[in-house]
């Protein structure tokens, strides 16, 4: 990590826990939509400053634990 | 897929043809192999740099080079474990039953190599509990080997379920650790796989023949054939239009049209699919492209496992992608809701438009749906129904065309050429 550099998180859905509740979506819709049968698809650039407890939540509210936040490098 | 043999390269179809060489033969035709009766670090360390020097790659789909795979799994810190993947669940795919009809004790070399290297004591075989006559070919070498006292290792032959996804290695892996042959959802994929907590090497069984072959002829001999990227031989089976189907050894770099001509291909074919059902179709315009993993990414196919099937000129292009789409679709391990839901769906289409029974707006839904479905599953068993697809509505595109404005080409209603596993085909019977 550099000077310009600051731990930034991303989310990640595992897709075999996933089972489509759809309150990723609803939390986060910055960075999670839904494809036509209910399932999410992530947007992987990392989470804006102030969403990362939005994010938090997001994965620990997932009834089936199906969301992860993957700590990254990201330029300030 | 009739199991023959015809001449290539030669480097691992060396022995007679129709035969099972014992080890004597074996030895007789590849010369002996000394792997030091304990264990000799130097040797380990001078043997791992011959494979990592070779250049191998891995021959079982994802082409990642052997010598960084054994490097991972010798710094382990439990005593790992040496997995030989001979499913084959590929059904235009006859290479690793050649292989190990042909020459059963190369295979079994290639994994005493790589068991004495990393440090394992234990190899197991897998091979499909739909495929006797393979599995009962390397009981007997294993039988014949314990005879001889010459194995320092373990080795036992496990029979996982015949199903497409089995072959894919967090799904083999998880069978034999937990007789749960599903793929797994990693976050990290330089983790190497474990079974009981021990970290397992997982190779295609062509794979370790050739690690049989550097062992005793040395990396410059491996890199004699091949392209400096893409060193060495490589087993390609090839069906459809030509005059004798088969498993071939040839040189990787070879054009694609070189490969098929020596298999005897008709002239004028429609499209070649290459890699596999996850794979690619190649238009006839590229069939010069040579037959090496990045020549064929190049052009937007893939290498996959080696795999060309010639496709006759006059067949449907359209026909052959739906029951292909339809069959993976029934693959799936049933996992993920992208490849649950939306490889049938894309079947659906696709069966649509084979019949001419298109709407406006089929053709943008298989492009959404597949943009959709892509990098969404625990494994790429759903992206390689997308390359697949993809690879079709341009390959195809004049057809497609004339499908999706209710006017099918004229072949469409001619038998299809891919060739499906009986199970699958009595599926299809049950459901419709």
């Amino acid at each position: 990590m550099t000077a310009r550099q600051r731990i930034g998180v991303r989310l990640r859905v595992d897709p075999v826990a996933c089972d489509a509740y759809g309150y990723c979506a609803e939390l986060l819709p910055e960075r999670v939509t839904l494809d036509e049968w209910g399932y999410p698809i992530v947007d992987g650039r990392p989470v804006d400053a102030e969403q990362v407890a939005l994010a938090t939540r997001v994965a620990a509210e997932c009834p089936r634990r199906a969301v992860l936040l993957e700590q990254v490098l990201v330029d300030r | 897929m009739s199991p023959t043999t015809t001449a290539g390269a030669e480097r691992l179809l060396a022995a007679a043809p129709g035969t099972t060489p014992d080890l004597a033969g074996h030895l007789g035709t590849h010369g002996p192999l000394a792997v030091p009766p304990r264990d000799d670090p130097e040797w380990r360390a001078g043997m791992w740099r011959a494979v990592a020097e070779s250049g191998l790659l891995g021959r079982g789909g994802a082409g990642f080079p052997a010598g960084v795979k054994w490097d991972g799994i010798r710094r382990a810190a439990r005593r790992p474990m040496v997995v030989v993947n001979a499913m084959e669940g590929e059904p235009a795919s006859a290479k690793d039953r050649v292989l190990l009809g042909h020459a059963p004790h190369l295979v079994l070399d290639g994994a005493e190599v790589a068991a004495a290297v990393v440090g394992a004591s234990e190899v197991v075989l897998c091979v499909a509990d739909d495929n006797d006559r393979a599995a009962a070919t390397l009981a007997a070498a294993v039988a014949e080997r314990l005879r001889a006292g010459t194995t320092r290792c373990r080795l036992s032959v496990e029979r996982p379920p015949g199903r497409y996804v089995t072959g894919e290695e967090s799904a083999l892996v998880g069978w034999l650790d937990s007789r749960s042959p599903l793929p797994t959802f990693r976050t990290d994929k330089s983790v190497p796989l474990t079974v009981a907590r021990r970290p397992v090497l997982v190779h295609n069984a062509e794979t370790m023949a050739q690690v049989a072959l550097i062992a005793r002829h040395g990396p410059a001999w491996f890199r004699r054939m091949g392209t400096p990227e893409a060193p060495g031989s490589t087993l390609v089976t090839v069906s459809g239009a030509v005059r004798s189907p088969g498993v071939l050894d040839v040189e990787l770099g070879t054009p694609v049209a070189d490969v098929l001509g020596r298999a005897g291909a008709a002239a004028g074919l429609s499209a070649v699919l290459v890699g596999g059902y996850g794979g690619a179709w190649l238009d006839p315009s590229l069939l010069g492209t040579p037959y090496a993993p990045r020549a064929l990414a190049e052009v937007g196919a893939t290498f996959g496992v080696g795999i060309l099937v010639a496709l006759p000129a006059g067949s449907c292009g359209v026909a052959e992608t739906a029951r292909i789409a339809r069959f993976m679709a029934g693959e799936s391990a049933g996992q993920c809701g992208p490849c649950v839901f939306g490889l049938p769906a894309i079947a659906d289409d696709l069966e649509r438009l084979w019949a001419g029974r298109a709407d406006a707006a089929l053709l943008g839904r298989i492009e959404d749906r597949a943009r959709a479905i892509e990098g969404r599953g625990a494994c790429r068993h759903p992206d390689g129904v997308v390359r697949l697809v993809r690879s079709a509505l341009a390959v195809f595109a004049a057809d497609v065309r004339g499908h999706a404005r209710g006017r099918p080409c004229p072949g469409h209603l001619a038998p299809t050429v891919l060739p499906f596993p009986a199970r699958a085909v009595a599926g299809a019977r049950r459901a419709s």
